[in-house]
């Protein structure tokens, strides 16, 4: 290699490096010890060339070009499994990973199947690529009304930002109706966006698209700004955690709960509906940007220990050791790029570590999990009778 | 080497598509615009030239609601020159007027190579590439997926129906009606085109008169009608043809 080149990789590397520092917690990677916790710790950190502790080494060696030229890092599903054990305290995930993802879509460096997710998004502010029309779509069977903002003109309670998956997916859409209904049979004054509502853009962040993050944020609060409300509820962890933790940075600053956080302050008021199904073994897997991220832990098992006969089972990864579902930063849409890499599935080890735990339902809370675990109750073998069910939908059944 | 590529929206099919009230064109009030696919592949093409061969690539557009966005987003990507044909479009244009627009804007560039999708499904009196081609009196060769440059020349890869590829030369300057670019279009990030809205200028040039003539006139748009089953004819060719002669003349096409 020449001189030159070898002061480009450097320059290159230091310049990364030095843009770390920037970030909050950003001085902490000077702290690194070089345990490698963080790669060990990792869902996916075997597959990676380049896991979080390998990383940080090429940086300090100002080899950061040669990371540059390797795609493993898509595999990273911004689970936080790697900054919850970090001893340094590391921003390894909010940092590290997602500016590395940055820097490789800006060179272009991007698996095609997430390019489609981020035109989409770009194009109709949904990464399923569907018409912002029919965002409301969802809402038609139901036998009472679900005010969109922009019609119904009137103040509410409570602003519900449904999200992609629960307004467009049609697995996801049966959930998204249960939660309806429940603020319904609970009296709550509420209200929705509808074709008015864009991505809340989270995971798109986390795929290293901090732009598109920040044009959907800034349509978002426009948009909150038009009504007239108390507190936001989600039902997506990761528009929770989108509002809770990035929007303020941007001036969008409003109270915001997580739908299981919400029911769960009502829990007296929901207790009374609730006659149960029968016993039921259930296990439930903690979300990464309910739990780990935001340390929503109680609330979701309070709402499923509510249902009479539900006895909760805990799987060996839990609260904030969960094992993520594969769909985080970018995962969702980069299963086949997943598939060529390691050909495993994130949520085929789930739904083991569900049978293993002896659950009859796999309970989640999250949009991305449903079609993911259901699809792999069909390829674990012993995982045929294992249902996966939302919280929403478990509370409903239990009301029949 | 100058590559001109031509891009325009056509109507976004992720909406349903409603025809206006004179019932022979689309309701524009809900139409969602994008980048016509090929023109998308073609902007692609492209740059993937001026990567091989340090081509100057200029982006030409007629100015559609959206059409900048569609531009600055080739200028992120790399694209030299942005021209935005500017001038009284009410009517709306059919590919004729496309084509004789362009072929005046594009004579000023000394093109070596124009690229443009080969098709478009607003194209109802035929695609503008074949036409483009004719006034400006260069070769045409459409449903391309693969340009290499070489002096003076290009040899490209024409798909065929079937699965058939076939490679020619064509001398240039020629236009390209491309099918499919090398590799897919590439995603942009939204930093990048908002960095290239700041630095990048679309050159306008104004359009005098729009002339539609040669196109088609469209008397009525509908969508499919349901009709009543279909009659299957059997028996042998001779019998089916017969039978036919029959049908023709009961309904009166004979």
């Amino acid at each position: 290699m020449t001189d030159i080149a070898v002061q480009q990789n450097v320059r290159v590397s230091r310049q990364f490096f030095s843009s770390l520092y920037e970030l909050d917690e950003g001085e902490r990677f000077k702290a690194c010890l070089q345990c490698a916790t963080c790669s060990g710790a990792c869902p996916f950190g075997y597959l990676m060339e380049y896991p979080p502790g390998r990383l940080i080494s090429y940086l300090r060696a100002d080899l950061f070009d040669q990371v540059l030229k390797s795609d493993t890092i898509w595999l990273c599903v911004s689970c936080y499994a790697c900054t919850q054990v970090c001893p340094s305290k590391i921003p390894v995930t909010a940092g590290l990973m997602t500016r590395v993802k940055e820097e490789l879509l800006l060179a272009g460096n991007v698996p095609n199947e997430l390019q489609d997710a981020l035109m989409n998004t770009q194009r109709y502010g949904n990464p399923l690529g569907e018409s912002p029309r029919k965002r409301a779509d969802w809402t038609t069977g139901l036998d009472f009304e679900v005010p969109i903002l922009a019609k119904s003109r009137q103040p509410v309670d409570v602003l519900w930002f449904v999200g992609d998956y629960p307004s467009y997916h049609p697995r996801i859409q049966g959930i998204t109706k249960k939660v309806a209904l429940l603020l319904n049979k609970l009296g709550i004054n509420f209200g929705i966006l509808g074709p008015e509502e864009n991505s809340d853009g989270d995971s798109q962040r986390l795929a290293g698209e901090n732009g598109l993050f920040e044009s959907m944020a800034e349509k978002n609060g426009k948009t909150f700004s038009k009504y007239d409300f108390k507190e936001i509820i989600t039902t997506d962890p990761h528009a929770y955690n989108a509002i809770k933790n990035e929007y303020p940075k941007l001036g969008i600053k409003y109270p915001v709960k997580h739908y299981t956080e919400f029911l769960a302050e009502r829990i007296d008021a929901l207790k009374p509906f609730l006659k149960g199904n029968g016993q039921l073994k259930v296990a439930y897997h903690d979300p990464c940007y309910l739990g780990r991220v935001n340390g929503v832990f109680d609330e979701p098992r309070a709402l499923l220990t509510a249902i009479p006969g539900v006895e909760l089972v805990e799987m060996s990864h839990h609260k904030t050791n969960s094992l993520c579902c594969g769909g985080g930063g970018g995962g969702m849409w980069l299963d086949g790029f997943q598939w060529e890499k390691g050909h495993v599935r994130m949520s085929e080890w789930r739904v083991k570590e569900a049978v293993a735990a002896g659950a009859e339902i796999l309970a989640v809370a999250c949009p991305y999990e449903p079609p993911r675990f259901e699809d792999a109750t069909k390829t674990v073998a012993g995982a045929e009778k294992l249902l996966v069910k939302d919280i929403a939908e478990l509370l409903v059944d239990a009301m029949k | 080497m100058n590559i001109v590529v031509i891009a325009s929206l056509v109507p976004d099919l992720v909406e349903e598509l409603e025809i206006g009230p004179n019932g022979t064109a689309l309701d524009t009030a809900w139409l969602r615009m994008v980048i016509n696919e090929f023109d998308d592949h073609a902007i692609e093409q492209a740059i993937l030239l001026k990567e091989k061969n340090n081509a100057h690539v200029t982006v030409l557009a007629i100015d559609q609601d959206g059409i900048d966005e569609v531009l600055y987003t080739a200028a992120a990507k790399d694209a030299n020159r942005l021209v935005k044909l500017v001038g009284e479009f009410e009517e709306g244009f059919n590919s004729h007027a496309l084509a004789r627009a362009f072929a005046e804007a594009i004579k000023d560039f000394a093109p070596d190579l124009i690229l443009i999708g080969v098709q478009a499904h607003t194209n109802i009196d035929g695609a503008v590439g074949p036409l483009l081609a004719s006034m400006l009196n260069m070769p045409y060769v459409g449903y391309i997926s693969g340009v290499n440059l070489t002096d003076g020349a290009a040899t490209i890869r024409k798909e065929y129906p079937g699965g058939l590829i076939g490679e020619m030369k064509v001398n240039l300057p020629a236009v390209l009606g491309i099918q499919a670019s090398e590799q897919p279009p590439r995603y942009v990030a939204v930093s990048k085109v908002r960095q290239a809205m700041k630095t990048a200028t679309i050159d306008e040039q104004d359009v005098a008169v729009l002339d539609q003539s040669g196109g088609l006139a469209v008397s009525r748009m509908f969508k499919p009608e349901v009709t009543g089953g279909a009659t299957m004819i059997t028996g042998s060719e001779d019998e089916i043809a017969a039978k036919l002669v029959d049908l023709f003349k009961e309904i009166g096409a004979l």
